[in-house]
């Protein structure tokens, strides 16, 4: 049983000439998972040009808008700091600033493909109706322009590294598999909500308030040791936590992540990432007739 | 070029296919809503049996006309036919590549430029980039929209909005074509040359499905046709028979109204 767009390609890439397709029902509302996952990986492409399209339609492709994109977080780190450093009584342990500036860049990314991924579908609109595409790639656009937001911001992270005196090393070298695992669960997050916001066009209104309650339960605002033993639990139920600790351990402390770090993250990302990906896919075919 | 059509010529074969779909009959559904409806057994989800054991073969180079009344499930099976709405029961099976009118999604972001919609619509229906770049001189010389095509398309008329969705399809050069009542679009001189660009695709070897109001049409470009009301197919048979009975089930007789050509 087959059913979304299985072409036999005789040659590899769009030979459009030579398609056969055939459309048969879904079970269990899934369409067949390997043909699927092949369509996607041929319109990849659309995607990127997708997500380059909108950066561009939004300015970000300039100057200022760069410089925009970077001054945005930096911003709130300072504003973060001032807020947490009078409560603290002045007490901020070393590299604290250091270690609030590169959790909310990468809190950034996780966050912001989350917003725009809300819309990715329904702003779809004319193109779900009119063509067949896995709409998956929708929400992965989202996930690509988060991602490219949040890049640079690294480089802008470079200086306060230096200037703090945090450690270089081997384990700095950490950062990208983290960053990657990032990735992974915020295209996780990006597919519920962005299938979600198709049935309760309202979610948009309370996602900014769920990502705001992330930020303050994730160890970004405080280091993760700093945690009160009664809330500790939050590191493992939030799925950002363990990823976050050992984020910020890599780059403040110059440890490697703990086990423990590494397997609830990749635990949540994958999971999610998993899960996502199975609702979003069972939904999609409703969506030509809910928008 | 050699599956073109499958082992009986056939380039569309729709066997014993149903669409039923749920939908809901609130504009923009909402978390506030489905709360307040809480404790009231409000159904506000309707199932829609839109196609109803709708089986037939559109042989390859085949012009075919799909009529019926405003809700008998015409766009419903072209969505079928095109991949965009599998079907709850029965196969489709297509030979070709479908391009569908007002598809490739032309106009889906209003705030993006022409080219930009065109050329994300392409992708997104799986042309590559080299061969989209082929055909995106032939779309904008069609549709004549010169410099608006660098403009976001919420500046467009209608008119110029119908003008690229009808460039983009036809421009494609697809083995199967789908058009869903847009002939008419534009002014009049635009029709003139849609229709005439209509009657070249129709003529060359190229298998068309046609979903229309305009009879005249089905007759003078149609090699069969289909009618369809309430999801049922009534009638698939020659043009002039299916019109006729058509017609005489209106009954309004042939009057110019329902003969209006594009």
């Amino acid at each position: 049983m087959t059913t979304a767009a299985t072409p036999h390609h005789h040659r590899p890439e769009n030979d459009w000439a030579t398609e056969h397709h055939v459309y048969e029902p879904h079970i269990v509302g899934l369409p067949p998972l390997g043909p699927y996952v092949r369509e996607l990986w041929r319109r990849r492409s659309f995607a990127f040009e997708l997500s380059r399209t909108k950066l561009r339609a939004q300015h970000f492709n300039t100057v200022f808008g760069q410089l925009w994109l970077v001054l945005n977080p930096l911003f709130l780190a300072g504003v973060y700091f001032v807020l947490v450093d009078i409560l603290r009584g002045g007490s901020s342990r070393e590299g604290f600033f250091t270690h609030l500036v590169a959790c909310i860049f990468a809190y950034h990314l996780v966050s912001d493909a989350v917003r725009t991924g809300t819309r990715s579908v329904v702003s779809g609109g004319r193109l779900i109706l009119n063509s067949a595409f896995p709409r998956v790639l929708l929400p992965f656009a989202s996930v690509i322009s988060a991602t490219k937001k949040f890049l640079p911001t690294m480089f802008v992270y470079i200086p306060f590294h230096l200037a703090s005196g945090r450690p270089i090393g081997p384990e700095l070298l950490w950062v990208i598999p983290l960053i990657a695992i990032m990735i992974v669960l915020a295209a996780g997050l990006a597919m519920i909500v962005g299938a979600l916001q198709v049935y309760f066009r309202d979610l948009k209104n309370i996602i900014p308030y769920a990502l705001r309650l992330g930020l303050y339960v994730s160890p970004i605002l405080y280091f993760a040791d700093e945690m009160p033993s009664e809330y500790k639990w939050l590191l493992n139920a939030n799925p950002l936590g363990q990823l976050l600790s050992a984020w910020s351990d890599v780059l403040i402390v110059g440890s490697s992540p703990t086990a423990t770090q590494l397997g609830v993250g990749c635990a949540w990302a994958f999971g999610l990432f998993l899960a996502g990906f199975l609702f979003f896919v069972s939904r999609e075919r409703e969506f030509a007739v809910r928008l | 070029m050699s599956s073109l059509s499958g082992s009986d010529g056939n380039s569309i074969l729709v066997h014993d296919v149903s669409v039923t779909y749920k939908t809901s009959l609130e504009r923009k559904p909402t978390f506030k809503s489905t709360l307040k409806r809480l404790g009231r057994r409000e159904r506000v989800v309707r199932e829609v049996e839109a196609l109803k054991h709708v089986t037939f073969q559109v042989p390859r180079g085949r012009v075919i006309g799909v009529i019926g009344a405003n809700g008998a499930g015409k766009s419903t099976l072209m969505r079928t036919i095109a991949g965009i709405l599998p079907p709850t029961s029965g196969k489709v099976e297509i030979y070709g590549r479908v391009s569908t009118l007002l598809a490739l999604g032309v106009g889906f972001n209003k705030d993006l430029t022409g080219r930009d919609n065109v050329r994300l619509g392409g992708l997104a229906a799986g042309l590559d980039r080299a061969v989209l770049a082929d055909k995106y001189e032939d779309i904008v010389a069609f549709a004549e929209l010169g410099e608006f095509m660098d403009m976001p398309m919420r500046t467009y008329s209608s008119g110029m909005y119908g003008r690229l969705a009808f460039s983009v399809a036809v421009n494609m050069d697809p083995d199967i074509l789908i058009i869903d009542e847009a002939l008419s679009v534009g002014d009049a001189r635009f029709r003139r040359k849609s229709a005439n660009k209509m009657k070249q695709l129709c003529s060359e070897d190229r298998t068309v499905v046609l979903v229309t109001h305009a009879l005249q049409t089905v007759r003078d470009l149609c090699d069969q046709a289909i009618w369809l009301d309430h999801g049922v197919m009534q009638m698939w048979d020659e043009p002039e028979a299916v019109v006729d009975a058509y017609t005489q089930f209106l009954e309004v007789g042939q009057d110019a109204l329902t003969l209006e050509d594009v």
